[in-house]
């Protein structure tokens, strides 16, 4: 019986019940170091980014070279990115702005993914809630409430539209083995169909703003607009509410009996269900939540826009970026936050790009492409950069994207 | 193959030394196979000898030491190199694509052309040919889905012939097969021998040893600790030599102390994922403070009677009793809620999350009440003190609980199960194959837990194909052949042999129904 030397000292702050006094237990955990730098490296344990890091860098580099071959000088381009991202105290506000619908349809999938799920459907999801946002949100009784149980209600209906577009894959999946990606790519068609419709009909008029030109729907009322964070800009209380969720989302993952549940799911279904937990029930659940939360998203944006409308083509493709940024963040809650606001201000910042260094716009899609090449082919950036694999062999990690096969769910 | 010397050994591994971070796998082994002999290497898991054989087969390259083939140096940069010096591997897991032909596998990658097309009609006799020469029996033209274990076994021995191997290096090849199938593949590997080929036979199993080999090498922790020659050597020193101390191959357990029914099978019918009858009437009863083993091939019905006895899957018909509760229709954790605990037959797939630490193992099926739930919350303070209680407690040797449970070894992957499985209020342990793949200090020590647990009082129900394991704990035997109890033995009566020709579909005293019909 020979005794192996163990770790005496617990690394981490002890998780569960101990931490966080009371008001919110949400927040990572801020370290025993004080002060910012403490609380960055907590976050930075939390939510490990090196291999995401690197790609950046390396996507850029790489980009140089496309930009080059395009006949412009990198300096000059990734130069008008940077002043196009951070020049202002404005554009640093419209650059949140974009990615604020980012961080909610990201964190919509890689919630589906820490089950074993691959949520196509955040697109189609996001739109229904948009959709039941402005529509509820365009009530006239809740004209007299006050914000926030207007926008509250506007929100919720989001919430719910979204829940209800997550929770058909969910049911079909569990009932009739249908697989989560075809199902989620059709619905996706029928909601941006379906508001194409509802928006666009004149004849019956449905949602449609009779006096407009355009096809849009009746703006929301001012009492369920979502407060902005910066007058003059697009920024609105919707990202404080990601970020909220984000944490939270990360929260429940690593300390509640759900998460605990929906992470053994992912891991190893059979093992979930020996160990007695079921299956079908966390599936329908996590897509009930993970519609729900790219819902929200939806409705936060249409609610917080300076429009206060919804166009037949609006949104699109918000929901299959989140794909690209789950995947960027690992599907980590904490990590969807820095991802989705880099991916939000790549494309913020293109448009003086393309003026200043005369580019296509598309470079930046180019970029965003291989930040995500680099990041699933991560053997390329950790042989390049000789970042070890974490603690414990690398093919018993957690699978990150573990969505199953055929006929196996 | 050109030999510069006839008598030179067929291989001669000289002071091979072969690290890995972290570990020294080989340390300085120096190993002989002379022509035309079966030379057993023997060792636990993780004691070298697949590393071993790896260098032997160019998959590995060693950081130290010489290679000879036929007394020549050698240095095989992959295994390609090593087939053209005519060695063959038959790896432990099979290397074969299931939905093509015989023909088609051993072809593979070596395929004879006739033009821009495959020569499918030259290889067809080529295998004939050997199939006869060696009595392989194998039929070209089966799919390789449709062939039993031991003959997808023959498959692989055809690939190597077919590349002109001679010598033959045949990892673990006795794990897969049924007692009646060893036998008859110990036929096939004399046979090849006494054609002049050289075989290099790597097992744990102290029985095979001691029946085919010509020639014996012992390695432990990755160093030769000794030959022996078989004619002489017993089970027991061989045994020592392998662990490195005294093995005790008897369990000691007093007679039972027989109580109440604890779980009642009533005709019990089970279908397998694909709707095949696979459990076909079953009926017996398990009493508190006995072990009631389960006897019988691999496939005979009992991972869906496992199943269906723990709440995994719903019989089709039937009743099933624990302890006054029928349990059809019950949930894996309605089951669990009656004081069941399950050791189930594959640790990877059911009962670890390799990719979790020990702590979130520990805690698989217990997260769900207090004191590792409050309210929605996990405690995983409580969880860790629990971890950390099972690793001491049941020896289980990891740096810390903190670690993924796939990083441990088999052997220690699974005192974690057996681990978490025994250590509550238990009235019935469900257990399949609880010591596969093991080493011989792991066996003992879950054996033992075993006997320990059934002395306390709780009806055991232990499924194993490996015979010695169940007539050596079991109290009372029954055998499942073809999804049916063919016979329900006193372990004090049960022969290897009588149970052996259960198992194999002789009939018994009270099988039930009709016959099952031998092959």
């Amino acid at each position: 019986m020979s005794e192996q030397p163990r770790d005496a000292n617990d690394p981490e702050a002890n998780g569960g019940g101990t931490n966080g006094g009371g008001d919110s237990g949400q927040g990572p955990p801020a370290g025993g170091r004080g002060g910012l730098q403490g609380a960055i490296e907590a976050y930075f344990r939390a939510a490990p980014l090196t291999v995401p890091l690197y790609a950046v860098l390396l996507a850029l580099a790489i980009g140089s070279i496309v930009i080059i071959l395009s006949g412009a000088n990198p300096l000059t381009a990734y130069q008008a990115l940077f002043t196009g991202i951070f020049g202002t105290p404005e554009l640093m506000a419209s650059a949140l702005a974009r990615s604020t619908p980012f961080v909610f349809a990201a964190l919509a999938v890689a919630i589906c993914f820490k089950a074993g799920l691959f949520n196509i459907g955040a697109e189609g999801q996001l739109l229904l809630g948009a959709l039941s946002g402005v529509w509820i949100g365009g009530w006239g009784i809740i004209a007299g409430w006050p914000t926030l149980f207007a926008a509250g209600a506007a929100v919720i209906a989001g919430i719910l539209g979204g829940a209800v577009w997550g929770f058909i894959p969910g049911l079909l999946k569990v009932r009739t083995g249908a697989h989560e990606v075809i199902v989620t790519i059709m619905l996706n068609n029928i909601a941006i169909l379906f508001l194409e419709w509802i928006i666009g009909s004149r004849n019956p008029p449905i949602l449609i703003d009779p006096d407009a030109t355009a096809a849009r729907t009746l703006p929301v009322v001012d009492a369920a607009r979502l407060p902005s964070l910066f007058p003059g800009t697009g920024l609105h209380t919707g990202l404080l509410i990601a970020i909220l969720l984000c944490a939270a989302m990360w929260y429940v993952m690593r300390n509640s009996t759900t998460g605990f549940e929906i992470r053994t799911v992912g891991a190893n279904p059979a093992a979930a269900h020996y160990a007695g937990m079921s299956v079908s029930r966390t599936t329908i659940l996590v897509f009930i939540v993970g519609g729900g939360l790219a819902g929200l998203g939806g409705a936060a944006e249409v609610l917080g826009s300076r429009g206060g409308y919804l166009t037949p083509g609006a949104y699109t493709g918000i929901g299959f970026d989140g794909i690209a940024i789950a995947l960027i963040a690992r599907a980590n809650p904490l990590a969807v936050i820095p991802a989705a606001i880099l991916w939000g201000s790549l494309l913020a910042g293109a448009p003086l790009m393309q003026v200043v260094a005369d580019l296509s716009i598309d470079i930046i899609r180019v970029i965003q492409a291989l930040i995500i090449l680099f990041v699933a082919a991560d053997m390329i950036v950790r042989t390049l950069f000789r970042i070890r694999a974490p603690r414990g062999a690398a093919d018993v990690d957690e699978p990150v994207i573990s969505a199953r096969g055929w006929g196996e769910g | 193959m050109t030999t510069a010397d006839e008598t030179a050994p067929a291989i001669e591994v000289v002071g091979v030394t072969k690290r890995f971070p972290g570990v020294v796998a080989n340390a300085d082994v120096s190993f002989s196979l002379q022509q035309g002999e079966i030379h057993c290497l023997l060792g636990e898991n993780g004691a070298g000898k697949t590393t071993l054989m790896n260098i032997v087969y160019g998959l590995y390259q060693p950081d130290e030491g010489e290679l000879r083939i036929g007394g020549k140096p050698m240095r095989f940069e992959s295994s390609g190199d090593a087939i053209d010096a005519g060695i063959g591997m038959v790896h432990q897991h099979f290397q074969l694509v299931p939905v093509l032909t015989v023909t088609d596998n051993v072809i593979l990658g070596q395929e004879p052309t006739n033009g821009p097309f495959v020569d499918h009609e030259t290889a067809r006799q080529r295998i004939v040919e050997l199939s006869e020469r060696y009595k392989l029996a194998v039929d070209p033209d089966a799919q390789v889905a449709d062939l039993s274990v031991g003959a997808q076994q023959r498959v692989e021995l055809i690939k190597a012939l077919y590349r002109e191997a001679d010598i033959l290096i045949l990892d673990e090849p006795t794990a897969v097969l049924t007692p009646g199938e060893v036998d008859e593949f110990f036929e096939v590997v004399r046979e090849l021998v006494a054609q002049g080929k050289s075989v290099v036979f790597i097992t744990h199993k102290l029985r095979e040893v001691l029946a085919i080999a010509d020639n014996v090498t012992v390695l432990r922790g990755g160093r030769v600790v000794g030959s022996a020659d078989p004619a002489s050597a017993t089970v027991e020193g061989l045994a020592s030599l392998m662990v490195g101390r005294d093995v005790r191959f008897t369990v000691d357990k007093e007679p039972p102390q027989v109580g109440d029914v604890r779980l009642r099978v009533n005709d019990v019918w089970v279908n397998d994922d694909r709707g095949a009858e696979m459990v076909r009437g079953v009926s017996f009863d398990v009493r508190a403070g006995e072990i009631f083993g389960i006897a019988g091939v691999e496939g005979n019905g009992q991972r869906e009677l496992v199943e269906a006895l723990t709440g995994m899957r719903q019989p089709t018909a039937g009743d099933i009793i624990i302890d006054r509760y029928s349990i059809v229709g019950a949930t894996p954790r309605q089951v669990h809620g009656l004081g069941v605990g399950h050791i189930p037959e594959d640790r990877n797939r059911h009962g670890l999350v390799t990719a979790f630490t020990l702590t979130e193992n520990a805690i698989l099926n217990h997260y769900h009440v207090a004191p590792f739930s409050q309210r929605l919350l996990l405690n995983l303070g409580a969880g860790r003190k629990l971890a950390q209680r099972l690793v001491d407690e049941y020896d289980v040797r990891t740096p810390g609980i903190d670690v993924k449970a796939g990083t441990l070894s088999g052997g220690n992957q699974q005192k974690l199960v057996v681990a978490r499985e025994l250590d509550q209020e238990l009235q019935l342990l469900i257990v399949s194959q609880p010591t596969r793949g093991l080493d011989v200090g792991s066996v003992e020590f879950i054996h033992s837990q075993l006997v320990r647990r059934r002395d306390d009082g709780v009806a055991v129900l232990l499924v194993s194909a490996e015979l010695d394991e169940v007539l050596g704990l079991a109290d009372r035997v029954g055998v499942l052949y073809r999804g049916q109890i063919v016979d329900v033995i006193d372990a004090e009566e049960a022969t290897r042999d009588h149970v052996g020709a259960l198992m194999a579909g002789a009939q018994g005293r009270v099988g039930a129904g009709e016959p099952g019909g031998g092959s």
